[in-house]
């Protein structure tokens, strides 16, 4: 492969913001042949969209090419005019880009933005292009590919809406498609279906991808050769053999440890679950239904029920997972048990007292026992206070620590959380990603809790930083004695943490148990789809993946597409209701 | 029923509503007064005599909600009372004048939205450039410009040393079109200048905001030229938000008018209730005031409308921060 | 996310800086005058300097004189201090009140929101200058009336927007964590609120506040707002406009006065704000 002229050729590209200052990507070179697909393999701030950006002569508002040369074919393309990269954009190089539903203009219908490339470059007929649209959506398995395509982008799933977006970049059968992070912002189940069809599209021709993403078990399934970044350089670069094989560099063994770390086949080990089922249950769930709406008269359930007839029990020293994907309702349950969104029906029960539904009927210190913690750890700390005033906070509502001994306190929850405890002076704006979910931790620490809801806290983390927030949250778990609900959207994420397994999907528990068991044989064909779509770090997994999804019940292999979409415009009828 | 349309049905019910709130603060903000309306009409003059002499002409003695639905069920049928002041019907008092000041925005209208519009565009095709930071800052400058500023610098500049036009608009429909256009240029520039400033920094606002969206980087990744982008991907999103823009600003007119109308000497419906206000004539003032909210609701009203008519999503009675309208 | 983290912010605007300075300085020099006038006018606002209406400028009247022949100069120092104050007082009113019915709207919700949402809308619905005539025509004009009715017609603009604010805000994890601990509303609305929203809300009042100068002086100019003896600088405006047929530039003065802090006031907001928040307070 190596041996033919490339298709994109970098290097020694440095791009740097316009004003000056620190380059973005630093002296990067590379080369893409036909048919070869490359990932570029990074984590937030390491420059890797800049660079797939690049490849199609594009840098955005605010940064310049300081120097380095880019070549598409024979094409200069630092040198080319905007005519002429206008002329190769969207035919010789496309691009599909991470968001779909952003990157789709909300006024025009899916099939004129889909042939749009075909008609500003008038390369043929438009009755042509549509028919190629339409062959491309039934290669890329969407519904009715006659009709679809007049719909208006809000009007199909992220998965659909993801799958016309690379049906647009391969509608002129370009020779380079760019992707970035293509389905980062999928659910498991709907990834492996776009994977699918997107590798198999890709595959039939001489097309080179270059394939932009954070998630090495993604990249393992479509790419030949691997380059990991890390803040604007190259660490590495391989065959992905060699890469998942032998990795050279510290980093990409750490990269790689991050996600070997979640092969379910290797799940918590046994006994512990024996130990703690002796004990009663700390926090448990007893039926709750939840939902959005006006309830019905007749049943006194909400229009839209987003939690139905849901029951679980925690432990002390125990994390109970709960696993689904958007729209399953375990959120909806995370607020429930904390409070903040009343259930219909049913009960949350505390060491066997039951709790009022809403959090401001519960007394101080039932609000003190149970502790959530958010998704986002961007948005969860007031950007305008500091870290000491965000924990302290807590520590004074419930009057946990007289102010004398606050700072003292404050220092020994951060030190809990492995943060110096300078960081109390910090803002928010002043941490990374993980010190921030950290601090969340920290203050929800500092009430001293007996029950810990950690509401999907990795989700928006780095691979890397998010396996070090599960060490930590074990950690606490066996320290403080805390009963733990583990709220995420990955079943790989809890492999190795939790004691105990609940799948959901829209809104029931569809399956429960020892997460080794529950891993190793699941007996609901949900399970079993989840369990078959999470990427695994070797080659071939997508393929054996796909065979195996095909094999579990049809009602399933088309799931991945619909639900999300629903439930939330269901809810959004609700609110206007 | 189609979405839209059953938008469209709400949005009027609830500009109905609106107007029917309002007629009942107008009524009532007239009638609750400290004092008498006969003592306040007649001023300090007045005997009691005179004073029951109104009362009962005007029916003043009898209960005030029995008056605001007699009121209200006149203005239905075009009887909007008498003047107290001149003992003459209102609806007559309004007659003309509502026409002039239907012609004053109107050709306002005309005059400065395509300006407005062009100038806005022109602005953000070249956003960032020497001329739109020029171009903001006047522009800026002039939509916080007060129309008696302007207005009297135009009638400095044009009436007294140029001695080009009247400074007093005498609106006469019988001496033909060019005595009519000379009385209403001035008044038409100043309230211009103020809503085409207005309407062209917003303007400029939503096609700069759309064009950083992704979709539009996106066109771009695509192939599609400049000229394109703007004209199909930006523009066809801009149409809804513009509309109501310019819909927003001719409601926000009437402050205007009612200043133009006082420099100008103009006999619009503005001039008549400031007029009114001064001699305490309620029955013209309430009517004033419900043609003003009138034209104002049924502007703020299109605005929607059409915020709506140009958004797929929101046609379809989805919003699309998420939450429905 | 990696875009948002790649993309790098604007550079610095340069040329904003003179903008920004030059109104900050008009702002704090009217803001002087109107402290201090009475330390300043040459001359009593009501005493007469000259025999003549309209007289040329001069060293006795250094911006010539009124209709009735006192010095304009001090009229219109007089003046700052009265359209400045009211102006300032009604917005102030007008955020007190907007502002923390806004923000408790989005704290609550629920009955409260929408009810206070329903009358804010009819509010809105009329037109402002028209509700104040309507309010003179009832009860009369006087300073204490005009702050009042000004203070209450942006009160509701004042709400939109809070209310638009500290929704964005409330939504936001950090409210739901202290939500889960049980905090009430006067620490979710100023302990945790109010410091994210300060910067839009003071970029606001100033916005509002040239509204408010705009909204008085036009009653005032049309001769329904403050009254003679006194008067504000709609009120100069008002009493000389008949001088601009003698060619004098008598009225034109106290209008460039009240143009230059309105344009004062909405240049500083746009030189330092968010423009998409000038944006959504002009769309109300």
């Amino acid at each position: 492969m190596q041996a033919a002229a490339p298709i994109l050729a970098i290097d020694r590209l440095v791009v740097a913001p316009a004003a000056g200052g620190a380059p973005v990507v630093d002296g990067i070179s590379l080369a893409v042949s036909p048919g070869e697909v490359l990932a570029l393999i990074g984590e937030s701030g390491s420059g890797k969209t800049t660079l797939a950006l690049a490849a199609l002569g594009y840098v955005r508002p605010g940064l310049a090419v300081r120097s380095g040369r880019i070549r598409l074919g024979a094409t200069d393309l630092l040198g080319a005019g905007e005519a002429k990269l206008q002329d190769l954009r969207g035919r010789r190089a496309t691009y599909i880009a991470q968001s779909a539903a952003a990157s789709f203009n909300p006024a025009l219908r899916l099939d004129a933005q889909v042939t749009e490339p075909a008609r500003v470059h008038r390369l043929r007929p438009l009755a042509e292009a549509l028919a190629k649209a339409r062959l491309l959506y039934r290669r890329l398995d969407l519904p009715e590919p006659e009709r679809i395509g007049q719909r208006f982008p809000h009007e199909v799933s992220g998965g659909q809406l993801q799958r016309f977006m690379i049906a647009m970049g391969l509608i002129e059968g370009p020779q380079l498609v760019v992707c970035d992070e293509p389905t980062s912002a999928l659910d498991v189940t709907t990834q492996v279906e776009v994977l699918k069809a997107f590798k198999a599209v890709i595959r039939d021709g001489s097309t080179a991808g270059l394939f932009v993403s954070h998630d090495l078990a993604v990249v393992a399934q479509l790419a030949d050769r691997i380059i990991v970044l890390r803040r604007g350089a190259l660490v590495e670069q391989g065959t992905t053999e060699a890469i998942l094989a032998a990795p050279q560099e510290p980093y990409t063994r750490e990269l790689i440890a991050a996600c070997r770390r979640w092969d379910r086949r290797r799940p918590a080990s046994p006994p512990r679950v024996a130990a703690c089922a002796a004990a009663p249950a700390r926090l448990e769930v007893v039926d709750v239904t939840a939902g959005f709406g006006p309830r019905e008269p007749m049943t006194g359930r909400p229009t839209i029920t987003a939690v139905d007839a849901a029951a679980l029990a925690v432990r002390p020293r125990e994390v109970v997972a709960i696993i689904g994907e958007s729209g399953s309702g375990k959120s909806t349950l995370a607020q429930v048990i904390a409070g903040l969104h009343p259930a219909a029906a049913g009960e949350i029960r505390l060491d066997g007292a039951a709790l009022a539904p809403a959090v401001a009927r519960r007394s101080l210190d039932q609000r003190r026992r149970v502790q959530i913690v958010f998704q986002m750890a961007d948005t969860a700390l007031n950007p305008r206070h500091r870290v000491g005033r965000i924990i302290g906070r807590a520590l004074a509502f419930f009057g946990r620590a007289p102010r004398a001994r606050r700072p003292a306190r404050i220092a020994e929850l951060l030190a809990l959380v492995r943060l110096p405890a300078s960081y109390a002076e910090r803002r928010p704006g002043e941490l990374s990603g993980g010190e921030k979910q950290r601090v969340n931790l920290a203050r929800a620490l500092a009430a001293e809790p007996d029950v810990l809801i950690c509401d999907e806290i990795t989700s928006a983390l780095d691979t890397v930083v998010a396996a070090a927030i599960v060490r930590l949250v074990e950690d606490l778990r066996d320290r403080l004695g805390l009963a733990v609900l583990f709220i995420s959207h990955d079943l790989a994420t809890v492999a190795t943490l939790a004691d105990r397994v609940v799948v959901m999907r829209r809104g029931k528990i569809v399956e429960r148990g020892p997460t080794g068991e529950l891993l190793a044989r699941p007996t609901h064909p949900y399970t079993r789809l989840l369990l078959a779509s999470v990427p695994e770090l070797r080659i071939g997994w997508l393929e054996e993946a796909a065979g195996r999804r095909a094999a579990l019940l049809p009602e399933f292999a088309e799931t991945g597409a619909a639900p999300v979409a629903d439930v939330d415009r269901g809810r959004e009828d609700a609110h206007a209701g | 029923m189609h979405p839209s349309l059953r938008f469209a049905l709400r949005r009027f019910a609830v500009g109905a509503l609106i107007l029917l709130a309002v007629s009942l603060l107008v009524f009532v903000g007239c009638e609750i007064l400290p004092g008498d309306v006969a003592q306040v009409a007649l001023g300090q003059f007045a005997t009691p005599e005179s004073i029951r002499a109104l009362h009962q002409q005007f029916g003043l003695d009898r209960p005030a909600p029995l008056r605001y639905l007699e009121w209200l069920i006149g203005i239905l049928h075009g009887d909007w009372g008498m003047s107290m002041g001149t003992k003459v019907p209102v609806a007559q008092l309004l007659g003309e004048r509502l026409a002039n000041t239907a012609m004053l925005a109107g050709a306002t209208t005309i005059v400065a939205i395509p300006l407005a519009l062009a100038l806005g565009l022109l602005m953000a095709l070249r956003a960032g450039s020497r001329f739109d930071r020029a171009a903001s800052v006047v522009v800026l400058a002039l939509s916080a410009t007060p129309e008696f500023l302007i207005g009297t610098l135009a009638v400095m500049l044009f009436s007294v040393h140029l001695n080009w036009l009247p400074a007093v608009a005498q609106v006469t429909f019988g001496g033909g079109w060019a005595a009519l256009a000379r009385s209403l240029l001035l008044p038409v520039i100043t309230l211009s200048i103020v809503v085409a400033a207005q309407i062209a920094r917003m303007t400029r606002a939503t096609i700069v905001n759309l064009l950083d969206l992704p979709f539009i980087e996106m066109a771009t990744l695509k192939g599609v030229p400049r000229r394109r982008i703007i004209l199909v991907h930006a523009l066809i999103n801009a149409v809804g938000p513009i509309a109501n823009v310019v819909a927003l600003n001719i409601a926000y007119l009437v402050s205007g008018i009612v200043v133009v109308e006082t420099i100008f000497a103009f006999p619009g419906v503005a001039r008549l209730m400031v007029d009114a206000v001064q001699a305490r004539d309620l029955p013209v003032v309430q009517a004033c005031a419900m043609l003003f909210c009138f034209a104002y609701v049924v502007l703020i009203l299109a605005a929607d409308l059409l915020a709506v008519l140009f958004n797929p999503r929101l046609r379809r009675g989805i919003h699309p921060d998420g939450s429905a309208g | 996310m990696s875009a948002a983290n790649e993309a790098l912010s604007p550079p610095a605007r340069g040329p904003r800086n003179a903008l920004f300075a030059v109104a900050a300085g008009v702002l704090v020099a009217w803001a002087l005058i109107a402290v201090l006038a009475p330390l300043l006018v040459p001359h009593d606002p009501t005493d007469f300097v000259s025999d003549d209406p309209f007289a040329a400028p001069s060293r006795i009247a250094w911006l010539g004189t009124d209709y009735l022949g006192r010095d304009l100069f001090s009229r219109l120092i007089a003046g700052a201090r009265i359209s400045l104050f009211m102006a300032f007082l009604a917005t102030l009113l007008a955020h007190l009140l907007g502002g923390t019915l806004g923000l408790m709207a989005a704290v609550r919700g629920g009955l409260f929101d929408a009810a206070v949402s329903r009358i804010v809308d009819i509010a809105l619905s009329l037109p402002k200058i028209i509700v104040g005539l309507v309010v003179v025509a009832a009860i009369g004009t006087s300073m204490t009336v005009l702050v009042i009715v000004a203070g209450l017609v942006y009160a509701a603009g004042v709400f939109r927007i809070a209310r638009a604010l500290g929704a964005d805000v409330a939504v936001m994890d950090f409210i739901r964590a202290a939500r889960a601990r049980g905090e009430g509303a006067a620490w979710l609305i100023f302990g945790e609120i109010l410091p994210n929203i300060i910067m839009p809300l003071a970029a606001d009042f100033a916005i509002r506040m040239s509204f408010a100068i705009l909204f008085m002086s036009s009653l005032s100019f049309i001769g329904l707002g403050v009254q003679p003896p006194r008067a504000d600088w709609g009120g100069l405006v008002r009493e000389n406009l008949s001088a601009l047929s003698a060619g004098s530039w008598a009225p034109i003065f106290p209008a460039l006065a009240i143009a230059s802090v309105a344009i004062a006031l909405n240049l500083l907001v746009d030189a330092i704000g968010d423009r998409r928040q000038l944006a959504r307070i002009r769309d109300e």
